[in-house]
């Protein structure tokens, strides 16, 4: 018996495509945002009042990943700015060469801020990086709590938390101060958002903050 | 409105893809393959990744995958072995190293969370084991 060395990172190759990502986007002086969250916490609806609140402001791009049909995509499309729509047949995250890909047929000249709507997930995507500027992760009122001690990876890589539907909370056993706590244990770095579609409550301010972010830094 | 769809190739494994595992071994698979391009009569026998409690993988799916996905293909009899790495901190306010059984980032000697991360996030490849 002998022995090989390989010594090698397993995801090597996603990040070399993702590094690849991120020069591109900086290139064309591109904020990245990433949005991760389990099934049904409302990531589409936020962006859809996200983009309601950036229009005339920002030129806002978006790519959606889902695991089967266009379905977010047509709905975002109504907002007018250009979208592509990444189906992963069955697979459980977005990959690095997914989103280059996808980039490529944007108009990327004319865009200053790239969203990615991450298939809902909340361990899987946490592995893969895409070469975005910022993972944000959405919690939404009805699944608890304590949802960040039982997804910590996610919460871990994440630079930002929005709990969404905000509007629940008098029908739900959700403790907002709890909720902040237990994320924080993970992550101490995580800035918070609390964000309701549906009245729009906080979403002005979400919204702002990704201006004052592009406009701050690039 | 444009559709990109998932590099094809892998649909036999179409309900595995469901976990990140699946790809995950893709990965040491392709990574494998191109290391014997330099060691072409060598017969692998084992595979020895480290994988941190920080990478959202889970040994038990990643091994499944592996001996799923090597099945009837020159990797068939070789198998995986997995070395768990813990969280391992430095802390920035009293400067002492531990590691961490739990994903509570606090410092268990002073109780700071101005923690520098050692090790957690791992996921590679140590070395094979081959006969030649």
């Amino acid at each position: 018996m002998s022995v090989i060395t390989v010594e090698r990172k397993v995801l090597q190759k996603n990040d070399e495509v993702a590094a690849q990502n991120r020069e591109l986007f900086k290139q064309h002086g591109l904020l990245t945002l990433n949005l991760l969250s389990s099934p049904g916490s409302g990531k589409t609806t936020l962006l859809e009042r996200t983009l309601e609140e950036l229009q005339g402001r920002m030129k806002v791009a978006v790519v959606e990943g889902d695991v089967q049909t266009d379905r977010d995509a047509r709905r975002i499309a109504q907002y007018g700015g250009p979208v592509v729509q990444i189906v992963t047949n069955g697979a459980c995250h977005l990959e690095a060469t997914l989103i280059r890909d996808a980039v490529l047929q944007l108009p990327l000249e004319e865009v200053e801020v790239l969203i990615i709507e991450n298939v809902g997930n909340l361990v899987c995507p946490a592995s893969y990086d895409l070469g975005e500027d910022m993972k944000v992760v959405l919690v939404s009122t009805t699944e608890g709590d304590d949802k960040p001690l039982k997804y910590p990876k996610m919460f871990r890589v994440a630079d930002v938390c929005i709990i969404t539907k905000t509007d629940l909370l008098p029908y739900v056993e959700f403790d907002l101060p709890t909720l902040r706590n237990n994320a924080r244990q993970i992550n101490p770095n995580l800035t918070f958002f609390e964000t309701s579609a549906k009245t729009g409550e906080g979403v002005d301010e979400w919204a702002e903050w990704i201006v004052s972010l592009k406009r701050g830094t690039r | 409105m444009l559709l990109v769809t998932f590099p094809q190739g892998v649909d036999t494994f179409y309900d595995l893809r469901t976990m990140h595992e699946m790809s995950i071994a893709q990965s040491i698979i392709e990574i494998v393959t191109d290391t014997l391009k330099t060691h072409p009569d060598a017969r692998v026998e084992k595979v020895v990744v480290d994988v941190g409690v920080l990478t959202a993988v889970v040994p038990e799916s990643l091994e499944f995958c592996y001996q799923a996905i090597t099945a009837d293909t020159p990797l068939a009899n070789s198998v995986i072995e997995i070395h768990t790495i813990p969280v391992r901190v430095k802390c920035r306010a009293c400067n002492e190293e531990s590691s961490l059984d739990s994903f509570i980032f606090v410092c268990p000697r002073c109780g700071s969370s101005e923690l520098t991360e050692l090790s957690g996030r791992e996921l590679n490849i140590r070395h094979i084991e081959v006969e030649e």
